[in-house]
């Protein structure tokens, strides 16, 4: 579905990743995990187009999606929670809901918002609720709940546990397993590895901008170099 | 009290004096060729020694009179009192509306000429500021070249008109077309940049604007100005004692009263009203639309605006447009009213004031705007011995405002605001 082909990006002068190669199947669950400044965050928003990859390519449902511009990749069925959540704090919870589903519908809006109000009940309650006022797990949620709302084929998550209690963890690896139950594709980046590879289809370890590692997320969690240098021994 | 307070409150209103003395108490006379330095009369000294004296006190007693001051802003309806239920805030807000523009239609005929011209000057900074608000207030751009689209309307009318005798009616629209593309000519350069960088250039913009004017002498009549632009007409009836253009008739002789000066002011006076109204309704209309949430989405958080497929360069541009239209509008108007224009209306410290309505009016809210510039425009009028002193109360009033209502006189607020009560 998603295929990153020797993928080379850089900010200014600096190169940070240095020749990535990902594939994305329909139906599964990738993780990526690595290192603080290993270009995780890099790899997704080159996926974005934003910065662009300077070589290599970025094929989506097989459309070559290099050189296009972000607004349109995120109009093509992608949808990204991007690190550290950024809902629109000042909007309610509706509202940022329905800056989700900007592209769509009123009835597709409608249909899409009752969708992420069933996966987390939570929101509906808080649903007039100014976003910036809200916990962490609830934004996190809520900014899950945005992405879903545009009804991508893909979503990329980000870090999706930063910051919060492994309750909340728990809750949001359910969810993100549940989508995948119905049809989804997920690209999951976290730094959680023990619990984004057991929840994981197959996983990639990066390094330094480099791919260290992949293989099935069962055959990672007992790759020694896995638990040597992600899962603590 | 401690007496760190006491020493704090002496050094402040010793400072006071030392600024204020040699500004206020001395005069500079020239005398023959020279210069002589004399003293004022004694009402200036004492007036300096009130204010030292208030100074003093002010700091001395500061702790307690900020705490009032502090608590006073627990009026502000997102923290304090429990808010109106929206559809009855909504009924009372549409009825005091309705009240108001009923009261501006018809208190003219009952009025003096100076005020009503006074009120047309007022609902022109009107139309202004609720453009820029587009801008700034809610897409967050920081503009402070705003005045050079105010500019490219009243030059558009006046050249127009100067060169192919073109009249108001045909300048209104072209005056904001020509205003509205500027925005976007000068929107594409300045999109990537943000905050500082983005007022820095915008100002520069404002200033280039300007001096073009100011020095394209064979068009522009530079700093001369251009004067002799028409007046309004009605379905072809001009306003003045008599016709100036073939064809046309006037208007007291067709309804055979009495040539009065004041009906011209009058009907301007209407026209702007008219036209303040219509800005503010589209605007209001463009805010619930999907692109006024795109503005408001992107001013808020641009990494997640465009992680939702919102394209910034679209956005931005029709802010910088839009809000540039209005300005265009603002300027058609302006130059009527004046009759003549030159580059000095033109200056950076108009696009400061209509900045500072839009700031004390509070960020984004409409009716905050209209009453700020109200307030702006007119308190210089009315304490017009302090009229040299009007920048100096502007500043007071910024640092009082943001003391007391830091997100200024009626903050924004979000149409579906509902505060639930805790169970
Ligand atoms: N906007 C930028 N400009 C310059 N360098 C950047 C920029 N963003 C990231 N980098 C650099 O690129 C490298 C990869 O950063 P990236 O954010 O992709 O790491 P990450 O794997 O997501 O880390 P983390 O787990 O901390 O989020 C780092 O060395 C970082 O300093
Ligand atoms: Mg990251």
């Amino acid at each position: 579905m998603l295929i990153l082909e020797d993928i080379h990006t850089h900010y200014g002068k600096i190169e940070a990743l240095h020749g990535v190669s990902v594939e994305i199947n329909e139906g599964e669950i990738v993780t990526l995990i690595g290192a603080n400044g290993a270009g995780k965050t890099t790899l997704l928003m080159t996926v974005c187009g934003s910065p662009q990859a300077s070589a290599g390519r970025v094929v989506f449902e097989g459309r070559d999606i290099t050189k296009e511009p972000t607004s349109q990749i995120m109009r093509s069925g992608i949808a990204i929670v991007p690190e550290g959540r950024r809902i629109f704090s000042g909007l309610t919870v509706k509202e940022n809901l329905h800056m989700g589903g900007f592209f769509n519908t009123k009835s597709e809006i409608r249909e899409s918002q009752e969708h992420v109000y069933e996966l987390f009940p939570r929101l509906k309650e808080r649903e007039s609720q100014r976003a910036g006022t809200m916990s962490g797990g609830e934004q996190q949620m809520l900014a899950i709940g945005r992405a879903l709302m545009s009804k991508p084929r893909l979503i990329i998550l980000d870090e999706p546990s930063l910051g919060l209690a492994p309750l909340i963890i728990k809750q949001i690896f359910e969810i993100i397993g549940k989508l995948r139950d119905d049809g989804m594709t997920v690209f999951l980046v976290e730094q959680n590895a023990h619990q984004a590879l057991n929840l994981a289809d197959r996983g990639y370890v990066l390094e330094t901008g480099r791919i260290r590692l992949h293989d099935t997320g069962a055959n990672l969690l007992v790759n020694p170099q896995v638990r040597e240098a992600y899962l603590g021994g | 009290m401690a007496t760190s307070n006491v020493r704090h409150a002496l050094f402040c209103a010793i400072v006071t004096i030392v600024i204020s003395y040699p500004i206020l108490g001395l005069n500079l006379e020239a005398e023959g060729i020279n210069i002589v330095l004399t003293g004022t009369d004694a009402t200036t000294i004492v007036a300096i020694a009130c204010a030292a004296l208030i100074v003093f006190l002010f700091q001395l007693f500061r702790d307690s009179v900020m705490g009032k001051l502090g608590a006073v802003s627990d009026l502000n309806p997102l923290t304090g009192r429990k808010p109106m239920e929206q559809d009855k805030r909504a009924k009372l807000e549409s009825w005091v509306l309705t009240g108001l523009v009923v009261v501006a239609l018809f208190w003219p005929f009952f009025s003096s000429r100076g005020a009503v011209d006074l009120a047309t000057l007022v609902l022109i900074y009107v139309i202004l500021a609720l453009g820029l608000n587009v801008v700034v207030g809610l897409a967050g751009l920081l503009d402070l070249g705003y005045v050079a689209f105010y500019a490219v309307g009243a030059y558009t009318f006046a050249l127009l008109s100067q060169y192919y005798g073109i009249s108001f009616w045909m300048a209104l629209p072209l005056g904001a077309l020509l205003a509205g593309l500027f925005g976007l000519l000068l929107g594409f350069p300045v999109l990537r940049l943000r905050g500082d960088y983005l007022a820095i250039v915008t100002l520069g913009f404002g200033e280039i604007i300007r001096i073009l004017l100011n020095n394209w002498t064979n068009v522009t009549g530079g700093p001369n100005g251009i004067g002799g632009i028409p007046d309004p007409t009605l379905f072809g009836m001009e306003f003045g004692r008599r016709v100036k253009e073939e064809g046309n008739t006037s208007f007291h002789e067709t309804f055979g009263i009495a040539y009065s000066g004041e009906h011209k002011v009058i009907f301007l006076y209407l026209i702007a009203l008219v036209l303040a109204i219509i800005t503010a309704l589209i605007i209001r209309r463009l805010m619930k639309m999907p692109v006024g949430r795109a503005w408001e989405a992107l001013r808020e958080d641009e990494i997640a605006a465009r992680s939702l497929g919102l394209s910034r360069t679209a956005v931005k541009l029709s802010a910088f447009t839009i809000g540039a239209f209005f300005a265009g509008f603002a300027g058609t108007i302006f130059a009527s009213k004046q009759g003549f224009i030159s580059p000095e209306s033109f200056v950076f410290l108009e696009s400061a004031i209509i900045l500072a309505i839009v700031v004390l009016g509070g960020m984004g809210s409409q009716i905050g705007v209209i009453l700020a510039a109200i307030a702006v425009t007119i308190l210089p009028e009315l304490a017009r011995e302090f009229s040299e002193y009007r920048m100096l109360i502007f500043g007071a009033a910024m640092v009082l405002m943001m003391i007391w209502r830091p997100q200024g006189l009626v903050p924004m607020r979000r149409l579906h605001i509902t505060l639930k009560t805790q169970e």
